[in-house]
């Protein structure tokens, strides 16, 4: 419950490092994308989402509405997952891991989506990506989890699914007025930024401590390797960002959050000092991917997919190489187990594919109904004043 | 040499300064400013209820142009920062005595 607690601040600490990246008429919209999840699938969670996450198999697709409204999650533990804690603590602790993901694809979309749009799609996404792709992971006779893949803390079915969605979400949605000429899109706070980085190393200990599901060994070498990665991965980017020409503060916030990313699906499966080779391939992967991202000239405004998708998918291959029976009972590459990379392969693709193909036909069915961007007028004000009726600092000097 | 204060809205700032260069004025001095003119303030909203914000934030551009160019680059901002609503803005042209630039210590006319 205290790790749920701990990935619970994750979100709004996502809300400030989202937040102070954008310009400075759209930082409430921006926040706030990320806060009402909080409440929007908190509450779908408890609902249904729980239930078509990890209730009782069909197929290996997707759980039953058997504990829809919780029913029959209480308070002794249940039979199949974490049976050390209560059904309850597990269930609260796996809604936080939901809202956390749908927060994750919103610096896609941001500084030009409809807050309408927004809500509407988030529920739909909610329901139809997540909920399958937890099931497939991480539910009880799950087809991705019958297969043997690894995921500790949700490398695959948190960063993988945000990052691809995030991917197809920019490109249906366009790109934000005045990127392509040029206009610059300067981060308005990057202390917030670091803020916000920092928040979310604090509650990552949570996401992949919090995974090992009991305070223990497992747990304490999740923790460590969390801070390890995270580590190797800001050092590396300092580095990177250092050659190409100074150090960025900007940058190193981000070379943190690429390795917390990275370490996810594997905190729990390898030796605390793989998480340097880890976080280092994490910093490295996600460095040049931005660098892709922008050379094509994708609006995908916060690099989701840089950092999550591809982080992520990082993150998944390295466990399936670094792996060690003797943290978490399984071998990887290096353990002499190449079939383990290949059930790691086999998860990333699908559902880094499912992800990204079934946002895009959801975001394509909400963009010829309802429209997914405000009117150019309106995103030129700036969303805080056209879709909230506020803004972030105001007040004269007297 | 005349100096150009226009009060305009944040969001042509774009426009204007696109139109300004074509017309070869690149100095620019931008000033986020608040003010208020005949347009009413607007409403925001508070945690329940509303409350309005009497001054406006706007942008005052300052520039300093040549005489013979004061027409062009008035009409240039007339056109893109209009929009025919209240609260528009306005421009103010102001005498200019002299400039020097500090680099060089060049005076008048070649300074600007």
């Amino acid at each position: 419950m205290i790790s749920a607690a701990l990935v619970m601040l994750m979100i709004p600490g996502l809300a400030l490092f989202y937040g102070g990246m954008v310009r400075r008429k759209n930082v409430l919209s921006t926040l706030m994308m990320s806060f009402i999840l909080l409440g929007l699938i908190g509450i779908l969670w408890v609902f249904y989402g729980y239930s078509l996450g990890f209730g009782p198999d069909l197929g290996g697709i997707i759980g039953k509405l058997d504990w829809i409204g919780l029913r029959g999650v209480g308070q002794e533990p249940s039979d199949i997952y974490a049976s050390t804690v209560p059904h309850l603590s597990f269930m609260i602790f796996q809604a936080m891991f939901a809202i956390i993901t749908v927060a994750l694809w919103t610096g896609a979309v941001v500084e030009r989506i409809k807050f309408s749009a927004f809500l509407v799609l988030a529920v739909i996404w909610f329901t139809v990506v997540y909920c399958p792709v937890a099931h497939w992971v991480w539910g009880d006779g799950g087809w991705l989890a019958n297969l043997g893949a690894l995921d500790f803390a949700g490398g695959t079915v948190v960063h993988i699914t945000a990052g691809m969605s995030a991917l197809a979400l920019a490109l249906l949605l366009g790109h934000r007025k005045g990127f392509n000429e040029g206009e610059p899109m300067e981060p308005h706070n990057i202390p917030m930024v670091v803020l916000g980085a920092g928040l979310l190393w604090f509650g990552w200990f949570g996401f992949n401590g919090g995974s090992a599901l009991t305070s223990g060994g497992l747990a304490a070498n999740a923790f460590v390797t969390t801070t390890v990665a995270a580590a190797a991965a800001t050092i590396t980017w300092m580095t990177l960002s250092w050659i190409n020409r100074r150090p960025s503060a900007l940058g190193v916030a981000t070379g943190a959050v690429a390795g917390l990313v990275a370490i996810t699906p594997a905190a729990g499966f390898v030796e605390p000092i793989m998480a340097i080779p880890i976080g280092v391939g994490a910093a490295v992967v996600c460095y040049y991917c931005m660098l892709f991202r922008i050379k094509r000239r994708i609006d995908e405004s916060l690099d989701v997919w840089a950092v999550h998708g591809m982080g992520g998918m990082w993150g998944a291959l390295a466990t399936g190489i670094f792996a060690t029976a003797a943290v978490g009972g399984a071998d990887g590459l290096i353990g002499g187990n190449a079939m383990q990379l290949a059930k790691q392969l086999a998860a990333v693709g699908a559902v880094g594919g499912f992800a990204f193909a079934a946002t895009w036909v959801l975001g394509k069915i909400v963009k010829e109904t309802i429209g997914l961007r405000v009117k150019t007028d309106e995103e030129i004000v700036g969303l805080d004043i056209a879709q909230h009726g506020e803004r972030a600092y105001g007040g004269t000097m007297p | 040499m005349k100096k150009i204060e226009a009060i305009i809205r944040p969001e042509k700032l774009g426009l204007v300064r696109a139109a300004l260069d074509e017309l070869g004025i690149r100095g620019m001095t931008v000033t986020e400013v608040s003010g208020r003119g005949r347009q009413s303030g607007i409403t925001l909203q508070w945690r329940v209820g509303e409350y309005k914000v009497e001054f406006l934030p706007k942008i005052k551009i300052e520039i300093v142009v040549l005489d013979e160019d004061l027409g062009k680059a008035i009409h240039a901002i007339i056109r893109t920062a209009k929009t025919g609503e209240r609260g528009d803005g306005k421009i103010f042209v102001l005498p200019v005595e002299n400039a020097v630039r500090i680099r060089t210590g060049d005076e008048g006319e070649s300074a600007i």
